[in-house]
């Protein structure tokens, strides 16, 4: 069982260190005038936590862990939600009157 | 589902929430890149809501609706000059998030396949105090930075003696608890863990000011990150781990990127209290020195005769909600032949892109707003540099004074430009508390006013 659980902790830390990596390359590539968005999109997808609070509010029945499970489901919505909206939102403004000078680059 | 099919449903998940970053490399290809994030997050969910475990299907939907329903009205009703309290709150809601699916775990350990109640693995428990301690902080210092953007508390840094360390201490505090709770497990010391936290997160972020925010936001960006990932390694999953990380190192860029915009490390910016301090020491009597004020019209016709105008734009723009009626002016100068652009400082406003969205908000082509480094070489060969709402950013000092505490910070050279119009509401000076000497220059008309007063009015004088 401690050589098992131990696996399965370094594989997570492998994974983790690689998407650190990734993040770092790919963060860097966003251009400055869209750094808003980018916080705003890094928001929505940190609240993936939903899927942890789904599990803990998984189970029928009611009892503490179920409660908490749920709220944090609520909470997590909010930012899902919210955080892909404002994003969409700031987003489509960066689109107008591109065309017209689209050529010159 | 196989545990296999669900590996790899959250891996496409992830990478789905990869190529939503990655999209963001250019305008065109962002809103593409938002709706992979989107498929990402509803891949994710119908995923994890197929366990076998999970039935409770009402209650769960009830829950998404509710905070879907609440999310969504915020969204899209809020003003976008209030983007960085909203992306504030938001960043409290996903600290707050993860303690309490740290605290299910906690108290039921079976869901999670972590063990029993009373014996769960100490790795899980480890893991489980770090993401609870991580998003605590994030909670109560997203709070308190919402508070300070909003107005609710005052922006400015407030310090106190000893204040690292009694931070210091705190943390080592919390260490112990952490210890203690993977010993013996207790609800209370779990408890005990997620209050110390909440109040370090305060501590934190109250000597930090408003302009600093840019900074303590992303920070805030990043903590919650690094706390998805600690909710990740607890659950053994993947994806959580994945776009922790992938949260984590963005905000921790973005904090790189506006601490060198001010010269500072992050550390410094942590440490805080800038400003406040230098209030009195830096504030000589300037009272000798001959300001030369200007009005409306006489900022029309300047820019009237212009051949290029160079708009600089800052936070005291976004208070006055100006984007509007400044776009507007930039237009009659553009249909009068005058090339018009906008340079935009790493730090203005008070979350990172700020001024862009507001500018593109107010339909401003994004081709015309440009960064530091890409414009800042063309001031010499500008005529009217139009500084609205800006201050510190312009200051020669941080070129000249070694004495200033802004020093070495990165400028717009808007003083080498041929003439400098500066709209502000009075003399006063600058977030950092030290006097511009670029009012006193000749080559500088200071216009007294509301930005977006000012606006209209030079509106009205160039269609005159």
């Amino acid at each position: 069982m401690e050589a098992h659980s131990s696996e399965v902790f370094v594989i997570g830390l492998t994974v983790f260190f690689l998407a650190c990596i990734i993040g770092y390359y790919v963060v860097w590539s966003v251009t400055p005038a869209l750094h808003s968005p980018l916080m705003g999109v890094t928001n929505a997808i940190s609240s993936v936590i939903i899927v942890g609070a789904i599990l803990a509010a998984g189970p029928q029945g009611f009892d503490t862990s179920k409660i908490f499970g749920l709220i944090g489901v609520v909470l997590a919505s909010v930012n899902i939600f919210g955080g892909f909206l404002v994003t969409y939102r700031m987003l489509s403004m960066f689109k107008k009157k591109t065309k017209k000078t689209k050529e010159k680059e | 589902m196989s545990s296999n099919m669900v590996a790899i449903l959250y891996l496409i998940s992830a990478l789905l929430f990869i190529f939503a970053l990655r999209g963001l490399s250019h305008p065109e290809s962002s809103r593409m890149g938002n709706i992979f994030g989107i498929i990402g997050m509803i891949i994710a969910v119908f995923t994890t809501l197929m366990f076998k475990s999970v039935l409770s299907y009402y209650e769960i939907g009830a829950a998404i609706l509710i905070g879907g329903a609440i999310g969504s009205f915020i969204a899209l009703r809020i003003e976008m000059t209030a983007l960085p309290q909203l992306v504030a709150a938001f960043h409290s809601l996903v600290g707050l998030a993860a303690v309490f699916v740290a605290a299910a775990a906690f108290y039921d350990p079976v869901a999670f396949s972590i063990g029993k109640v009373g014996s769960i693995k100490t790795a899980s428990l480890v893991e489980m105090s770090i993401g609870t301690f991580i998003g605590a902080i994030t909670f109560s210092g997203s709070v308190l930075a919402f508070g300070k953007l909003q107005g609710t508390i005052s922006g400015k840094p407030i310090v106190f003696k000893f204040q690292h360390l009694i931070n210091a201490l705190i943390f080592l505090l919390i260490i112990f608890l952490i210890i203690l709770f993977v010993i013996n497990q207790s609800p209370t010391i779990f408890w005990t863990i997620v209050i110390v936290s909440i109040l370090l997160g305060f501590l934190v972020v109250i000597p930090i000011g408003g302009a600093d925010m840019p900074v303590v936001v992303s920070m805030l960006n990043s903590y919650s990150g690094w706390a998805a990932c600690g909710i990740g390694f607890t659950l053994s999953n993947n994806l959580l781990i994945i776009t922790g990380a992938l949260v984590g190192a963005s905000g921790a860029i973005l904090s790189y990127i506006m601490s060198k915009g001010m010269n500072r490390s992050i550390i410094n910016v942590v440490l805080g209290g800038f400003g406040g301090e230098q209030d009195t020491s830096v504030n000589k009597d300037n009272s000798d020195k001959i300001v030369k004020q200007g009005n409306a019209e006489d900022a029309a016709y300047i820019m009237k005769n212009a051949d290029s105008v160079i708009i600089v734009p800052g936070y005291g723009m976004a208070v006055a909600q100006a984007q509007h009626a400044l776009r507007e002016m930039g237009d009659i100068l553009k249909k009068e032949g005058i090339e018009v652009r906008y340079a935009i400082h790493p730090v203005a406003g008070r979350m990172p892109g700020h001024m862009n969205v507001l500018l593109a908000e107010a339909n401003v082509p994004y081709e015309e707003v440009l960064e530091l480094d890409e414009i800042n070489h063309d001031f010499p060969m500008t005529e009217v540099s139009f500084v609205i709402g800006a201050n510190d950013v312009t200051n020669p000092a941080a070129k000249t004074d070694e004495s200033s505490p802004i020093f070495g910070m990165p400028i717009l050279d808007v003083e080498k430009s041929q003439s400098v119009l500066f709209v502000k509401r009075s003399m006063a000076t600058g977030y950092s508390g030290v006097d511009n000497e670029l009012f006193y220059r000749d080559n500088t008309t200071m216009l007294f006013g509301d930005a977006k007063k000012m606006c209209e009015d030079i509106v009205k004088s160039l269609s005159a």
